[in-house]
C-alpha cells in the first residue's frame, strides 16, 4: 500500500511526465489555452492512460513475455493504444452524448500522445507489478491534467499582457512551461528515494 | 530541390511547425545525445516515407494511419535494436524516447500529410530534408545547453575554468526556457526578413 501511495506522490507530482519528462508536449501547447478543453482532454488522456497501462501489462507479461516476442512491444503496444482510443470512442458516443461532446474531440489525438505510449514503456523498464502499473498510468494521467489546468489558466490571464510580439504564442507558453517545471522541483523533497 | 530546403528553414518542423517537441527537449542535455537522436529519426522518417509513398495506392482510406503507425513503429525497432546491439551507452541515455520516435509527430504528420500525396522522389526528399532540419534543431538546442550547462561541447571543455556551470540549463526547466527564447530568436529573424 505505502509503495502505491508513493508511486502516485511521485508520478503526480515530482516526475511529472510533461515537466520531467516532456511527455505530451504537443497537446500540452496545443489545448491549453482554454481551461475547459483543458480538463476535457486531461480526462480523457487519464481515462486512456489507465486503460492502457491495464490491458498493456496483461498483454506484455502474459503474452509477449511468455512467448519470447519482445520484439514486438513497440508496434502491440501502439495498437493496443490506437484500438483502446477506438474502442473507447464508439462506447461513449453510444452510451453518453454528453460525455461525448465534451471529451469526443480530443479522443483521435490521444493516440498520437506520446505520454500514453512513454508511460507504457516506464512501465516495462521499471518492472511493475499490476497493481502499481494501473496506479502509475492513473497517476501519470492526473498529474498531466493537473499542469494541463494550471497552464491554462496562466495562459487565459497572459492573453492581455503586453509583451514583445516575437514573444507571443509558443515562446511565452515554453517559458512559462520552464517557470512550472522550476515550481515542480520544489516537490522533489517530498519523497525522498 | 524546393521540397529538401523548406524543411531546414522555411518549414523548419521544430521553429516552425512546433513538431516533435517531446525527443527535442527531453535528448538535448548533450550535443552526442542531439546528434543520435537526429539521425535516428532521419533513418525511420526515411525509411517509413518510402514504404508510405510505395504502398499510398493499396491501403484503404480509413486505415491508414493504422497502418503507418505500424510502419514506423516497424522501422523504430530496427533502430532500437540496433542501438542496443552497436551503441549500448547511446541506447542507455536516449533511453525510451528511442521507443517515442514513433508517436514523434514530424514521421506520422510527413507520412500523412506529403508521402502519402506525392511522388516517391519528392516524398523521398522531403523526408531528408525535413529530418535533418530536425537534426539541426536538436544539435543547436544541445550545442547550447551542453555548453552553458557543463562548459563542455562534445564532452571537451570550452568555457575558462572560472566558468561556473549553470546546472538548470541541463535540467527539464532549462530546456523549455532555451527552446522559448530560440523561438523568439527565430520570430524575430523571420520578421527582419520580412521587412526587407
Amino acid at each position: 500500500m505505502k509503495d502505491l501511495v508513493l508511486i502516485f506522490i511521485s508520478t503526480l507530482l515530482i516526475n511529472n511526465l510533461v515537466l520531467s519528462y516532456f511527455l505530451g508536449i504537443c497537446p500540452f501547447l496545443g489545448v491549453s489555452g482554454k481551461i475547459e478543453s483543458a480538463f476535457g482532454m486531461g480526462m480523457a488522456v487519464t481515462f486512456v492512460m489507465t486503460l492502457a497501462t491495464s490491458i498493456g501489462w496483461l498483454i506484455y507479461n502474459l503474452i509477449l513475455v511468455r512467448f519470447d516476442l519482445l520484439f514486438l512491444e513497440y508496434v502491440v503496444f501502439i495498437l493496443v493504444i490506437a484500438a483502446l482510443v477506438q474502442i473507447v470512442e464508439m462506447f461513449i458516443r453510444k452510451y453518453s452524448s454528453a460525455l461525448y461532446q465534451s471529451l469526443g474531440i480530443y479522443l483521435p489525438l490521444i493516440t498520437t500522445n506520446c505520454a500514453i505510449l512513454g508511460v507504457a514503456l516506464f512501465m516495462v523498464t521499471r518492472n511493475y507489478k499490476f497493481l502499481e502499473a494501473v496506479v502509475f498510468g492513473f497517476s501519470g494521467g492526473l498529474g498531466f491534467s493537473l499542469v494541463l489546468l494550471i497552464m491554462a489558466g496562466i495562459r487565459q490571464d497572459l492573453e492581455f499582457a503586453d509583451i514583445p510580439r516575437v514573444f507571443k504564442g509558443a515562446p511565452l507558453t515554453l517559458i512559462t512551461a520552464g517557470l512550472l517545471a522550476l515550481i515542480f522541483m520544489g516537490f522533489s523533497g517530498l519523497v525522498s528515494s | 530541390m524546393k521540397d529538401f530546403l523548406k524543411g531546414l528553414w522555411k518549414e523548419h518542423p521544430v521553429f516552425r511547425q512546433l513538431l516533435g517537441m517531446c525527443p527535442l527537449l527531453a535528448v538535448t542535455t548533450s550535443v552526442i545525445n542531439g546528434i543520435s537522436m537526429g539521425l535516428a529519426v532521419v533513418f525511420v522518417l526515411f525509411f517509413s516515407s518510402l514504404v508510405v509513398a510505395l504502398i499510398k495506392k493499396i491501403v484503404p482510406h480509413q486505415v491508414r494511419i493504422a497502418v503507418y503507425t505500424v510502419i514506423i513503429a516497424t522501422f523504430v525497432t530496427i533502430v532500437d535494436i540496433f542501438l542496443k546491439a552497436q551503441l549500448p551507452d547511446i541506447s542507455r541515455s536516449l533511453g525510451p524516447y528511442i521507443p517515442l520516435i514513433i508517436v514523434n509527430c514530424i514521421i506520422l504528420g510527413r507520412c500523412e500529410a506529403f508521402a502519402s500525396k506525392h511522388t516517391l522522389k519528392r516524398s523521398l526528399l522531403d523526408a531528408l530534408g525535413m529530418g535533418l532540419g530536425f537534426s539541426w534543431g536538436l544539435l543547436l538546442l544541445g550545442a547550447i545547453r551542453e555548453l552553458f550547462g557543463t562548459g563542455t561541447i562534445l564532452g571537451v571543455t570550452i568555457m575558462p575554468k572560472i566558468y561556473n556551470p549553470l546546472i538548470i540549463m541541463i535540467l527539464p526547466a532549462g530546456a523549455f526556457l532555451v527552446l522559448g527564447f530560440l523561438i523568439a530568436i527565430m520570430n524575430k529573424i523571420e520578421q527582419s526578413q520580412e521587412k526587407k
